[in-house]
């Protein structure tokens, strides 16, 4: 798009003459319009969301950050837990839904028998269309008793002795908690990854795939030297998309987290998220200071998620360097 | 144009409310007018309930929006709603200075419920003392010999407490730990009374119905919530020891008793939480929802449609409360009221 039209408002209030090319003017002025009002939009959020929690930035400093301290009634206000909790269940989530959702694009593109395709895109894409409290309701009543009763028990048993890594699985099985939070969150996740990748996926040129066929190559040689280089760029903006989705939910996360303001190391104690304790905590926030945190939990989230996709874009992008574009 | 036609009307309601509303009588004058509230989430079962009844008999519709308690405090000092609802009671400093009006609607219970294998409910016996100790982590196992000792003969296992906490800020919460305060030193200096304290380990369930939830599925936990979720998902509620020494079971009666032995009179603007009355049968955590209106409201004629509503309510709303596991409040208490609400809304 050529930048010049924003720089050239009267043409918007021409009549719209017969000539293309004032019809195309006034096209690009619309669209640059609304590319310009989503950038507006973010950043008057963020400054709003600033100025909203500045109280517990000028009180607490960066205390507010470093400080796992979360009392309402002796006003002190640290956001340690929340952030390390989003974190951690969102990696969760992601370690759960990119391998599955990779696996059902690549077994709907090439493996599934094509008459079986449509129907299983479309039961994926449904998935998405669940409310987010349903998926919530499930965690709480289905699949937290079940990890109480069988998984959790099993994990701390088998890992638990372990070193380094033991310690991720220790502490009572209550199935309530950031290992249970990050799978009903990866299941959440895994429409958003696996519809995209699968349209990624198919648009992989055929010769390229009879090629490596050609030359004798196994299903698995294909995905990892062809398709995925192939689509690399567009199978990590899914798991960006994805990442934020999981990064953001509230609802979800809100009943099968635990909403403690405790900082574990174990993945089976309960924890607490940015947006669940925002959404926990508002409407009964009634003192000036605690609003403010609130606010500034919501701003704070935003710096989270800005940190994190820009770090996997300078990542995506010396990947590529060391590959060189092959397409 | 349509906007000052609307207005009009408005007014011709309004003038017309005013006239005929000084005689006290539902079902004339005040026909049209829609009165808006907000606040607590507590109360607005009951609350519905009235104003669906309300509305049949005086054709005043009653709009309650339940956004929490802290929400109806300041769209009432706004002046956007007619009445605010709140679990935790205002000083008389804080309602001199927005000029409000406070008092009490009705009476609810919050209750311990446990979930041990085995047990029925009403056989397990808490001291409040002894649930600010399991709560602040001091005794950690059901089996500990405190438990144990006011607990003869009941099957007590060897097993961790798992304590169950509301996560999102609540009335609840503001009274179950107002009551703790009272009663345990260690937890006033400690976690203290809000409607979101620093819990010391455990769980936290959105809502009632998260708690009810997280009790009902974690084998060995503690959890408290209102009265009416005991009653509608049969939980194993705990008998607790009242200020009189005597262990009670939570019941429409035993709020009653706290209602009616609670100190009303000397309770400046009804600035009174119920918790540990005096009365030998009166349930410890009785809890109450205050209803706050403007001194002197901008539109008259609706400030006394809420103020008929309400005295509605105590008069002719007892049955609907007790349907729904609310408590009304005593007589003497509602006379009370009522010249109090005659002495301050002008």
């Amino acid at each position: 798009m050529n930048p010049t039209f924003a720089h050239e408002p009267e043409l918007a209030a021409a009549p719209v003459a017969r000539s293309g090319a004032g019809a195309d003017r006034v096209f690009g002025l619309v669209t640059a319009g609304a590319a310009w009002l989503v950038l507006l939009l973010l950043g008057a959020a963020a400054l709003s969301m600033a100025w909203g929690g500045r109280l517990a930035f000028e009180t607490f400093g960066w205390r507010f950050v470093t400080s796992s301290e979360w009392d309402a009634v002796g006003g002190h206000f640290g956001a340690f837990v929340p952030i390390v909790g989003t974190l951690v269940t969102s990696a969760i989530a992601l370690i759960v839904a990119v391998p599955v959702s990779i696996g059902i694009a690549l077994f709907l593109t090439d493996i599934a028998p094509r008459w079986s395709r449509g129907p299983i895109a479309i039961a994926i894409e449904l998935l998405a269309a669940i409310p987010s409290i349903i998926y919530g309701m499930w965690g709480l009543f289905v699949f937290a008793p079940f990890m109480a009763a069988h998984v959790e028990p099993w994990l701390s048993s088998k890992l638990g002795p372990l070193p380094l890594i033991g310690a991720l699985f220790t502490g009572p099985p209550i199935g309530i908690g950031m290992l249970t939070a990050g799978i009903v969150l990866g299941i959440m996740v895994i429409p958003f990854i696996s519809s995209i990748a699968r349209e990624v996926f198919s648009a992989v040129p055929t010769a390229l795939k009879e090629s490596a066929i050609a030359l004798g190559s196994t299903r698995w040689e294909i995905l990892s030297r062809v398709t995925l280089p192939y689509t690399r760029s567009a199978i990590i903006g899914a798991i960006f998309l994805g990442l934020g989705r999981a990064l953001g939910e509230t609802m979800a996360v809100t009943f099968v987290l635990g909403n403690a303001h405790d900082l574990s190391i174990s993945l089976l104690m309960p924890s607490n998220s940015i947006a669940a304790a925002i959404a926990n905590e508002f409407t009964e926030a009634d003192t000036d200071l605690y609003r403010s945190s609130l606010i500034a939990l919501g701003f704070l989230l935003f710096v989270v998620t800005l940190v994190v996709l820009t770090i996997a874009k300078l990542l995506l992008l010396r990947v590529n360097r060391q590959l060189g574009r092959t397409h | 144009m349509k906007a000052s036609r609307m207005a009009a009307l408005a007014a011709a309601i309004l003038i017309a409310g005013c006239g005929t509303q000084t005689g006290n009588k539902p079902g004339q004058g005040a026909s049209a007018l829609q009165v808006t509230g907000a606040g607590s989430t507590f109360v607005y079962p009951v609350l519905s309930a009235w104003a669906a009844d309300y509305k049949a008999r005086s054709g005043t519709s009653v709009n309650y929006q339940s956004i929490g308690s802290g929400g109806g405090i300041s769209q009432v000092e706004a002046g956007t709603v007619d009445f605010g609802a709140t679990d935790q009671p205002l000083k008389s400093d804080e309602l001199a200075k927005n000029n409000l009006a406070q008092f009490p609607v009705i009476v609810g219970g919050i209750v311990p419920v446990v979930n041990i294998a085995g047990l029925d409910a009403g056989k397990l016996r808490l001291t409040g003392p002894l649930l600010a100790d399991i709560y602040e982590g001091k005794i950690k196992n059901w089996n500990d010999p405190a438990l144990v000792k006011i607990n003869p003969g009941v099957p007590l296992p060897n097993a961790a407490i798992a304590t169950v906490h509301r996560s999102d800020g609540s009335g609840t919460t503001f009274n179950f730990t107002h009551y703790l305060s009272q009663v345990s030193p260690a937890w006033k200096s400690g976690p203290g009374e809000g409607k979101t304290v620093a819990w010391v380990g455990g769980v936290g369930g959105k809502g009632n119905e998260g708690v009810a939830a997280y009790v009902k599925q974690l084998p060995n936990s503690l959890g408290y919530v209102e009265y009416a979720y005991v009653m509608q998902n049969h939980m194993t509620f705990a008998l607790l020891q009242n200020s009189a020494g005597n262990f009670v079971a939570p019941s429409a009666a035993a709020f009653a008793a706290a209602a009616a032995t609670a100190d009303w009179k000397n309770a400046q603007d009804f600035n009174l939480v119920m918790t540990n009355a005096p009365g030998a049968q009166a349930y410890p955590i009785a809890a109450s929802t205050f209803i706050l209106l403007p001194r002197r409201p901008k539109d008259k004629a609706k400030s006394d449609a809420a103020v008929a509503f309400f005295k509605y309510a105590f008069e002719k709303g007892q049955q609907q409360a007790n349907k729904l596991d609310y408590v009304p409040l005593p007589a003497d208490l509602v006379q009370r009221i009522e010249s109090y609400i005659a002495a301050k809304v002008k």
